[in-house]
């Protein structure tokens, strides 16, 4: 009928292309392609459906539940996965101080909701934070340890310090 | 497995004395460890999602698994078609008739088979187990199965019909029918002067942690078959393998994976699980399988909280002392016994709260309905016998004329009080000095006060907002139940390596609690040694013993206890046999004690075992003695704003203040509470299971099954306070279930507070709320 | 392309990908209704899992640029069919001028799906819970569908014919969205109802637009337009109280009159989110809100 196109994108800082086989049909979901076909599993399926956020990642800077992105509209595009974040990251050692992964299947979908977050609003607040990770849901925590760690984290890559990106 | 000549069990309370020469150590690194708020260790690789979930193995070969359910609320299966258009020989089939062993998960009892084979008792019971390589052409075969069943004609959906015997489930409907009767009830009913009845009732809860149940099985090179999972009871998923496959337990392993969260959710159904992971593989020849459940069918398969209902009958005096209590307190226990015994007996010994009260009945019961099996839900019971006797407190307060807060006040358990169960209650004990620092922290008194001319003058004005403040008084018991931890008899062992570094080796399964990291504490600080050179060896059955399943909030308490014993043991046998000093050892010295030990020996490894203290004496039988060594007590206040024009229910605070013996890490005891609390949150507001036409769950999709998110959870203030009577290290004692127990009661007499309803079910949805308003205006107009 | 799908193992669906608009209309007059228009897929993909089978083929839009801009003109803003949720409710003149689209944009899930969910595609999935259609009825948009026949303009109002039903033709495509600026002295009210505060489903949700008349006396409503979500198979707009309400003073305007007229408009049920009772009742409340919102926020109360 139609044929599918030819596309790449980068994923983590490395190109995937239909042409060198790395990505197969366009309507497969970003979130098998990451953990099926790449064996990047830090990002998890929880849901299936855009409820849980636990398969979030970043398209171009933009957070985005990974199981609702056919792999087939990311020509160009930058994708960053839990596993494209640098590890010394100032979110990475604020959620570890403030306790705030406990069973560890939301946090690097939450990690990366907090990741945009402070992308666009360095310094958020409380209502920041409850808004743009509301996406997210944890059951372990009861969030306020995230809390906790986004706004640290927000502190020690403030003005005039090292972090972010 | 063999155990070097160090081990040896010793009972709790007497430590020094048998391990003499295991004084204190004074490592500056390991001084104030228990109590530290060190980072978790599991931590790092969770937050860069390294850490590996069983989802995310791909092992060589391997075949995915699918599962076959009836549809039915019970009845008959009468054959299995096999549809056209599938290449059957391509696919692993199992059945009933594959199971070489028994066909029966093995709990308290042997009646819920693992593969329904003719009679079945609820819809979504597992008959036929799929596996093959391809996912898409599993699916279609799945759709291709047609089974063909009878269904019931009077299948039993409520605790009511139950009860009443519309349609019969098992024979009478009651798996359970306990009775725990103190003192003389007609001279308690006589003596008091004012009254309260009621009917409470609690819905099921879904667990919804964000990881769901999964399990890969295969056999390995020596022919053991090796089942890796999401689970919490290693030992109770090996049990269940070794009677379904027929194998001995040193031809089966259990393993368990980083689990994503489990909250009871995984303590019993794991075993079947592994069970039907484990026919598929066997029936493949040992080829890989992995079974992993999507959302939609770990909600409808699954076990949830028990639903419950609950009459009291209470009175009291003028002055408001507590004359009797009579409680009937039912659980829907679902369509197999699974663990509804033991989580009934946990509702009936919390049922009368933390009061003191000499004429008391309980009776509880556990019903057979046509629902899948409810299970063990963080709490066990406790939350929804301690809602109900709460509500009733509210209650005989209102009809007193008495404030909620005098009523507790009068008649909280303090030391040398007699509970209800027959335990004496603890020197430690200061359960006044809990609820005085929940008021103070929450501002209880005043916002009372202020919240009722708030709602005053609104309801004058036509203004739609009212507040609401409301609160609950509770204790909650550690460990398993009476004689749970006597025949448990857990076991569990300290290993050091020739490097120093030391493993705990246990079967408790971190499944976010933090157990790791606490165990971790607890063993570096026996040891002197700083936190990093302690571990947790893979919970893998051929290596670690039983200790326990990962459960009653027994971790800490219990586990922490046996290793915190054992590597005092092994302390003492480095000092004695490897020239360990006695004092001021650090772990370069540890390391080379390590070194000299194990140049003569094969391994260095203590191990000890629980043996409960003298005093927790328990009489299955009536029901009386100390069913727990220790308890934690707490009081939790909930302020809520309710807009009328939507009848919803803003959770504006929280404050949840409890005595737990001794924090051994501060940051993974607050985010326990912080967790329970929102669990209880979800519980009292949010989270209510549909039941569809068959019985099983309805809105089982998290769009519909709704948790709360960040924009519904203020930040929560927690407290602890620490009296160091419990049995644990350093007198800690278990926490992570109490916060479950307070929210439910404390947000529904905050929205009774405000409206001025007399609510009595949980979760109070906005449509309760709602009706409940139109209710009120009636009995108003009146 | 490869010849089939590494995870499934089957040949890949059909996925066409045009750039212009012009091959976009021509692969849905070819195709018509076999051929499903994708953007954000946020609803669509619900239920794609791993090794589903047997996905329709797909007419992808997000390679179309001209679909994704906002324009704003003098009395309007016109916004792209694939405009997200997110570009929305950033954009300047839509704060400043349309907040209730702002507001539901924001109440649109959560943020993840807001940065991919379209506008168009919430009105295209015709659900009578969409988060944003409300908005659009209160505010009086209109649609613009194209198709290889040419351009046309309608009246949102009278897109949804029935449940999943819409007035677009088989060989059209929604092209954008056309939201006029409201006059002046007007109270725009919004409230969604969900089933928690973000990431929910409404159980009801409301929009009012309500235009006053300060004249000499008490103010009057010159003119209130309204849209519901979750009360009936469609977004629903509310002509029966649009009606009853013109003309009347907005301190004049009792409870049992807006229960009258919503009884005509709304057609609430149970379902497994709320029930019939709780959305009548609460529609009831909603609209009385918006107008003591009106009243409070006029000149002489």
């Amino acid at each position: 009928m139609i044929p599918a196109p030819d596309l790449a994108f980068t994923l983590n800082g490395r190109t995937v292309s239909t042409v060198d086989g790395s990505i197969g049909a366009p309507s497969m979901r970003l979130l098998d392609l990451l953990r099926l076909h790449a064996g990047q599993t830090g990002t998890k399926e929880g849901c299936g459906e855009g409820e849980c956020g636990a398969c979030a990642v970043l398209v171009d800077g933009e957070l985005v539940n990974s199981c609702l992105v056919p792999v087939g509209q990311l020509h160009g595009c930058t994708v960053t996965s839990i596993e494209g974040l640098p590890r010394v990251d100032p979110l990475v050692t604020a959620f570890a101080r403030a306790g705030a992964a406990q069973c560890g299947i939301c946090t690097p979908g939450m990690v990366l909701a907090a990741r945009a977050l402070l992308d666009r609003v360095p310094q958020p607040t409380l209502d920041d934070v409850r808004e743009a990770l509301a996406g997210n849901l944890c059951r372990c925590t009861g969030y306020a340890r995230i809390y906790t760690a986004v706004l640290d984290a927000a502190t020690d890559a403030g003005p005039g310090k090292a972090g972010g990106r | 497995m063999p155990v070097p000549d160090v081990a040896g069990s010793v009972a709790p309370g007497t430590a020094a004395a048998a391990v003499a020469g295991g004084a204190s150590p004074s490592s500056r690194a390991a001084r104030g460890l228990l109590g530290a708020a060190v980072a978790r260790k599991d931590g790092p690789a969770k937050i860069l999602g390294e850490a590996r979930y069983v989802d995310d193995l791909v092992l060589p070969g391997m075949l995915h698994g699918a599962t076959v359910r009836t549809r039915a609320a019970g009845g008959i299966l009468e054959r299995i078609e096999f549809g056209s258009g599938i290449d059957w020989d391509s696919f692993v089939v199992v059945t009933a008739a594959d199971v070489p062993g028994i066909n029966a998960t093995q709990m308290i009892e042997q009646d819920q088979p693992v593969l329904a084979e003719h009679r079945f008792r609820h819809a979504g019971e597992p008959v036929l187990l799929l596996a093959h390589a391809d996912r898409g052409l599993l699916r279609e075969a799945v759709e291709a199965v047609t089974l063909h069943e009878r269904a019931d004609p009077s299948p039993v959906f409520s605790i009511d019909d139950a009860l009443a015997l519309r349609g019969e489930v098992v024979p009478g409907n009651v798996y359970r029918d306990y009775l725990m009767s103190r003192g003389d009830l007609a001279a308690g009913e006589a003596a008091a002067e004012v009254f309260f009845e009621g009917r409470f009732e609690t819905g099921a809860q879904e667990h919804v942690y964000i990881e769901p149940q999964g399990m890969i099985a295969y056999v390995d090179a020596a022919g053991v078959l090796v089942v890796e999972g999401s689970l919490q009871c290693p030992y109770y998923v090996l049990g269940t393998l070794t009677a379904v496959t027929g194998r001995d337990a040193g031809s089966v392993r259990v393993v368990h994976c980083t689990t994503g969260g489990g909250f009871g959710g995984k303590e019993d159904y794991p075993s079947q699980l592994a069970a039907h992971a484990a026919l598929l593989t066997l029936k493949a020849g040992g080829r890989p399988v992995k079974l992993v459940y999507d959302r939609a069918e770990d909600m409808l398969a699954t076990p949830k909280r028990h639903p419950s209902r609950t009459l009291v009958r209470i009175g009291a005096g003028r002055d408001g002392r507590l004359c009797f209590l009579d409680v009937d307190f039912v659980l829907d226990g679902g369509a197999y016994t699974t663990l509804s015994p033991v989580v009934l007996s946990r509702g009936v010994i919390h049922a009368p709260g933390a009061y003191a009260c000499a004429n008391a009945r309980v009776r509880g019961r556990a019903v057979a309905t046509s629902h899948p099996p409810n299970g063990a839900f963080r709490g066990f019971g406790a939350p929804q016998s301690i809602f109900a006797i709460e509500q009733a407190m509210d209650g005989l307060a209102e009809a007193l004329g008495m404030s909620p807060l005098e009523l507790r006040r009068m008649n909280m358990l303090r030391p040398g009080d007699r509970s209800v169960p027959g335990q004496t209650i603890d020197a430690t004990t200061d359960f006044d000095a809990v609820l005085d620092q929940a008021l103070h922290e929450s501002g209880y008194l005043e916002k009372r006060d202020a919240f009722a001319e708030f709602n005053a003058a609104n309801a004058a004005a036509g203004r739609p907002l009212r507040r609401g403040i409301g609160l609950a008084t509770f204790h909650h018991g550690a460990g398993f139940t009476g004689n749970g931890e006597v025949v448990l008899a857990s076991e569990a062992r300290v290993r050091a390596n020739v490097d120093g570094c030391v493993e705990v080796v246990a079967s408790s399964s971190e499944m976010g609690q933090g157990s790791t990291t606490t165990l971790c504490q607890i063993v570096a600080s026996a040891l002197g040694l700083p936190l990093e050179r302690v571990s947790q060896a893979p919970v893998d059955t051929h290596d670690v013993p039983d200790s326990g399943p990962t459960v009653a909030s027994r971790t800490c308490m219990v586990v922490g206890l046996i290793v915190e014993q054992a590597a005092r043991l092994l302390r003492a046998e480095l000092i004695q046999k490897a020239g360990l000093p006695a004092s001021g050892a650090d772990e370069h010295a540890f390391a080379a004690a390590c070194a000299r030990y194990l140049d003569g020996h094969p391994r260095l490894e203590a191990q000890a075992r629980y043996e409960p203290p003298a005093n927790v004496q328990w009489d299955e039988t009536v029901f009386e003695g100390s069913p727990y060594a220790s308890y934690a007590w707490a009081a939790y206040v909930a302020e809520v704003e309710i807009d009328l024009a939507t009848c919803e229910v803003a959770l504006s605070g929280f404050t949840a203040v409890q005595e737990v013996g001794k924090v051994v890490n501060p940051v993974i005891a607050a985010g326990q509470v912080e967790g329970g609390v929102v669990q209880g949150i979800g519980f009292a507001l949010f989270e209510k299971v549909a039941w569809g036409n068959t019985g099983t769950m309805a809105n089982n999709r998290l769009t519909n099954y709704i948790i709360p998110t960040t924009a519904d959870i203020p930040p929560v203030q927690v407290f602890f306070q620490e009296q160091p009577g419990g049995i644990g290290p350093a007198g800690a004692k278990g926490l992570g279930e109490l916060p479950m127990d307070g929210p439910g009661p404390a947000i529904l007499s905050a929205v009774n507070f405000a409206l001025g309803t007399r609510i009595s079910s949980l979760p109070v949805m906005p449509e309760d709320v709602m009706a409940a308003l139109s209710a009120h205006a009636l009995r108003v107009a009146a | 392309m490869s010849a089939v799908d590494p995870v499934s193992g089957q040949p890949p669906a059909p996925w066409y990908r045009p750039v212009s608009l012009a091959d976009a209309l021509s692969a849905r007059a070819r195709w018509r209704k076999d051929i499903v228009a994708i953007a954000g897929c946020t609803d669509l993909m619900v239920g794609w899992n791993a090794g589903a089978r047997r996905l329709p083929p797909v007419l992808d839009l997000s390679a179309l640029a001209e679909l994704r801009s906002i324009e704003a003109g003098p009395d309007s803003v016109t916004i792209g069919a694939t405009a997200s949720c997110a570009s929305i409710a950033r954009h300047p003149v839509i704060a400043g001028r349309l907040p209730m689209l702002v507001a539901s944009a924001r109440q649109t899930g959560s943020v993840a799906i807001q940065n991919r969910a379209t506008l168009g595609g919430n009105i295209m999935n015709a659900s009578p819970a969409a988060d944003n259609p409300p908005v659009l009825l209160a505010y009086g948009a209109r649609l613009t569908l194209a198709s290889v026949r040419g351009i046309r303009t309608i009246d949102y109002a009278s897109f949804h014919a029935g449940y999943k039903r819409t007035l677009a033709e088989g060989d059209e495509l929604l092209v954008s969205v056309t939201v006029p600026f409201p006059a002046e002295r007007v109270t725009a009210y919004y409230r969604k109802v969900g089933t928690r505060r973000a990431q929910a489903i409404s159980k009801i949700a409301m929009a009012a637009l309500i235009e006053r008349d300060d004249g000499a006396g008490p103010a009057v409503v010159r003119n209130a337009s309204f849209g519901f979500a979750s009360v009936g198979p469609v977004p629903l707009p509310a002509p029966s109280l649009s009606r009853s309400l013109r003309g009347l003073p907005l301190s004049g305007i009792d409870r049992a009159q807006v229960e009258r007229a919503l009884a005509a408009d709304l057609a609430p049920l149970d379902d497994i989110r709320s029930t019939a009772a709780y959305r009548r009742s609460v529609a009831v409340n909603l609209v009385l809100a918006a107008i003591d919102a009106a009243r409070e926020a006029a000149p002489r109360g």
